[in-house]
């Protein structure tokens, strides 16, 4: 029986193992068709991640936005919400850090950093406590919620910047230093990258994922709701009061999430004609990750890698960056055929069992 | 004469399980064959091979006395097989007619002819008495209804052989009896049915033959004229099996449940209890007799806070519960065992471990400022599944991965810790095989004879007689009767059930 479980365990693992190779080799043979050199483009993003720092700061950099996005997406996810909203949430986060920054410029490094870190994350959490909010009182649905969100938050923090916060070039001025994530010593490091202390943040929000969902009273409730919301109001749960929460926690990873493209990538806010994308790659990352802390890192240090690495592949290769787009379009694909993957593993591992 | 159907040494081996080892199976034409064991025997697992679903590791099957092959249900229905399975496959937007002809539609000129349709429907449920409206909406009939329809869609396929998968798990008794009068007019007609079952007395009003299955091996097949139910019941579990009855002294104590002139409203804001009063004291268990949809959904939710009260007061020891929070009347004194295991009694989706703590999570000692302690949690329901013999690897175990009697077991098991003055327990042992039922029994006696009150709500007539020492009829919303288990008898239940005064009822 317990071999039987851990055989279970093991397939849920190999999916998206599975799912990332087999992107890989359909984005191969795409580039094989369009005349292109795999082998040359895939080791061109290999070699410059692995073995040139400006890419490796900046593949971490890009990581740090796409595994907040990610927890946030994952976190709903277990508790039986699927936040559509990380995007909008991500963006009011990001404006709200850096208006706090200018605002209260002058106040000293230790009070004002945090201050602009937790202005972020509580915009974001007000952004996800609403579609939770409504969910729970008048049971709108959260996927058509927070997509109306998304647009309100565009726009919103557009109208925002444009009337009380524009400098030349369609954006917020430049937060000052003391608000600032972004590091010199990071930055030589990697040979100058825009690698910033975000990183930090970050892990500290896949720890308190797993700690919040596992290891206290409220994410027993929280996963309890997600699972049977009818078994956790016959055991004497809120079920309203942990839709709410677990929108407004989800939130406040999303808005962790911009406020680091705030005070670490971009050190400003410009005006978004669209959407930055990185939300939307956060369901990406979640799925990948198998919802679970760990895999949201190593599923955003791949989408990371893949975007930043991309970037030589056309340099070394002359293949297209879009092309790359497309191999993460390819994975997230074959994550979401998952059933067919399952089916095929099972089949595989029964003839080798019978042989 | 060949046998209906005849399968000869079938195996089928689930990774870590053997659900049928060498079985032999012989069903004569024209005759109802039992098969008969408890949850998790392997009767579905060996039915799921006769209708094409899984495939046998080894093993023949011979319909009409040809071997065959059945790959898929497909070969099933062209086989003349046909299964009426538990959980019902119908579309519930469809009508009847629709759901029947679904699959194998007649036409005219390449489009759909109702009308021929509804005919063909008609006339199926005119030759074999199942009483059906063809033109309703199948999400808008009784369960009973449809059940028949699933009947008539095999009907319909042609076949001759018919499987009912537990059919009579969702019905009430008056379904029940309608059901075999079908069956019986279906084998009049020429048709031969294996009824998959584990209750007892449906196999003696039914049946002919009955082959008992236990873990995964054929006990025997027995002529049901040369056997009786005790017999049949210990074939079945594989020891005697020990009837529990209440015979401890009845002694209540104080009143622990009163109910007074209470109303509540159904979904569709009708009164579905109407003024009740009711009390229970230390000591009894008061079973509560109903027709199903006499308000026993209701009154239950009402005391445990699901649903709200309109008129009326509940007060659990004393203390005034009306429309409190369900936590709050819990920590007053409740247990419950709710009618829906799965839906209602367990998250599914979480480990036994997490399943025992589940009101009580957030108490010491399974948690502290907010921090749960799993380790205790552990322990504690490591000692819950050995004291009430949980059949699970462990506590890691998905509660979702277990049988329908040890689903129950897990609830009953963190119910009755919690050491509650109130327990109430709805449908407790609906589905459950007789071991289980056993069980259960002999726990809610336990309770009683530790000075707890019990309010029991069951269909199962025979439950309630034996285990009550007072029964309250229910009947539309309101308690019609009181009376003494000792001095009644199911004759006289079912007509006050039927909202007759005990006067007419014994006249």
């Amino acid at each position: 029986m317990s071999k039987m479980l851990s055989k279970i365990q093991w397939m849920k693992l190999l999916v998206p193992i599975v799912s990332v190779v087999l992107g890989l080799l359909c984005g191969a043979i795409i580039m094989v068709a369009a005349g292109y050199n795999p082998l040359l483009a895939y080791g061109s993003i290999v070699q410059s991640i692995f073995l040139q720092p400006y890419y490796t700061g900046e593949t971490i950099r890009a990581m740090i936005p796409l595994v907040l996005s990610g927890l946030a997406v994952a976190f709903a996810f277990r508790t039986g919400l699927f936040n559509i909203g990380v995007e909008g949430q991500l963006l009011v986060g990001w404006f709200a850090s850096v208006a706090a920054a200018i605002v209260f410029e002058g106040l000293p490094k230790v009070i004002l950093l945090p201050l602009c870190i937790i202005a972020g994350g509580a915009a974001g959490g007000i952004w996800g406590f609403l579609p939770g909010f409504l969910k729970a009182r008048f049971k709108v649905h959260e996927v058509i919620s927070t997509i109306m969100m998304n647009y309100i938050a565009l726009y919103t923090t557009s109208y925002l910047i444009k009337n009380f916060l524009y400098t030349e070039g369609e954006r917020t001025p430049t937060i000052p230093s003391a608000a600032s994530l972004a590091s010199p010593t990071l930055a030589n490091l990697t040979q100058g990258s825009r690698l910033h202390w975000g990183f930090i943040v970050a892990i500290l929000a896949a720890v308190a994922m797993w700690f919040i969902l596992w290891k206290t009273t409220r994410g027993y409730e929280l996963r309890a709701v997600g699972f049977s919301p009818d078994a956790s109001k016959y055991a004497g749960m809120n079920v309203s009061r942990n839709i709410i929460l677990s929108m407004t926690i989800s939130g406040i990873f999303a808005g962790l999430s911009g406020a680091m493209e705030g005070l670490g990538t971009y050190q400003y806010m410009m005006i978004n004609s669209t959407f930055t994308g990185i939300g939307f790659n956060g369901i990406a990352v979640a799925l990948l990750g198998l919802n679970t802390p760990v895999g949201v890192i190593l599923a955003g240090a791949l989408f990371a890698g893949l975007q930043t690495g991309g970037l030589t592949m056309q340099s070394v290769a002359g293949v297209p960056v879009e092309l790359i787009q497309i191999v993460i379009a390819l994975i997230i694909f074959f994550v979401g055929s998952s059933y067919v993957i399952k089916w095929a593993l099972l089949r595989f591992s029964m003839r080798g069992h019978k042989n | 004469m060949p046998y209906a159907i005849e399968m000869k040494h079938i195996r089928k081996e689930f990774p870590g399980i053997i659900a049928n080892d060498d079985i032999n199976l012989q069903v004569e034409e024209g005759e109802i064959h039992a098969l008969f064991g408890e949850n998790g025997a392997g009767k579905s697992t060996l039915m799921n091979v006769l209708f094409g679903l899984y495939q046998p590791d080894e093993g023949e099957i011979y319909v009409h006395g040809k071997k065959v092959r059945i790959a898929d249900p497909n070969d099933a229905n062209r086989l003349g097989i046909g299964m009426v399975h538990q959980h019902f496959m119908l579309v519930e937007k469809f009508t009847v007619a629709e759901n029947i002809i679904l699959g194998r539609e007649p036409t005219i000129h390449g489009r759909l002819d109702m009308t021929k349709a509804v005919k063909i429907v008609s006339d199926l449920s005119e030759k074999y008495g199942l009483d059906v409206d063809p033109m309703k909406k199948v999400e808008d009939i009784t369960v009973g209804m449809q059940q028949r329809v699933e009947i008539l869609k095999t009907l319909y396929r042609g076949s001759d052989i018919l499987i009912f998968d537990e059919p009579t798990a969702v019905l009430t008794p008056l379904e029940i009896k309608e059901l075999i009068d079908i069956m019986k007019r279906l084998v009049k007609e020429g048709k031969s049915i294996i009824l998959i079952t584990h209750k007892l007395k449906e196999i003696f009003e039914a049946c002919d033959r009955c082959t008992v299955i236990r873990r995964g091996k054929i006990i025997g097949t027995i002529g049901i004229g040369e056997t009786n139910p005790s017999d049949l019941a210990d074939m079945m579990v594989g020891r005697k099996v020990n009837v529990r009855i209440n015979n401890a002294p009845y002694e209540p104590k104080e009143k622990v449940l009163e109910i007074r002139d209470l109303t509540v409203l159904d979904s569709r804001k009708v009164k579905a209890v109407n003024q009740l009063n009711l009390t229970v004291h230390g000591g009894e268990i008061m079973g509560i007799a109903g027709v199903d949809g006499n308000g026993q959904t209701e009154l239950v939710e009402a005391i445990a806070g699901l649903r709200k009260v309109k008129e009326g007061a509940i007060e659990i020891n004393g203390n005034d519960v009306t429309n409190h929070k369900t936590r709050k009347i819990i920590e007053a004194g409740l247990g419950y065992i709710p009618e829906d295991r799965q839906k209602h009694g367990l998250v599914l989706d979480f480990s036994i471990g997490e399943n025992m703590v589940l009101q009580t999570y957030y108490k010491k000692p399974y948690a502290f400022a907010g921090v749960l302690n799993n380790k205790v949690i552990s322990k504690k329901a490591k000692q819950l599944i050995h004291e009430y013999d949980v059949r699970t690897p462990g506590e890691k175990t998905l509660a979702r991965s277990l049988s329908g009697g040890n689903q129950q077991k897990v609830i009953v098991a963190r119910e009755v810790d919690r050491s509650p003055q109130l327990l109430v327990a709805a449908q407790p042992t609906r589905g459950l095989d007789i071991g289980a039922i056993e069980f259960i029994h002999g726990k809610l006696l336990e309770e009683k004879e530790k000075g707890k009150a019990v309010l029991l709500v069951s269909f199962e007539l025979d439950e309630i007689l034996h285990l009550s020492d007072r029964i309250a009829v229910i009947f539309e919303g309101r308690i019609i009767d009181i009376v003494n288990p000792k001095e009644t008898n199911e004759n006289e239940l079912g007509l006050l059930m039927a909202g007759r005064k005990k006067e007419e009822a014994q006249a």
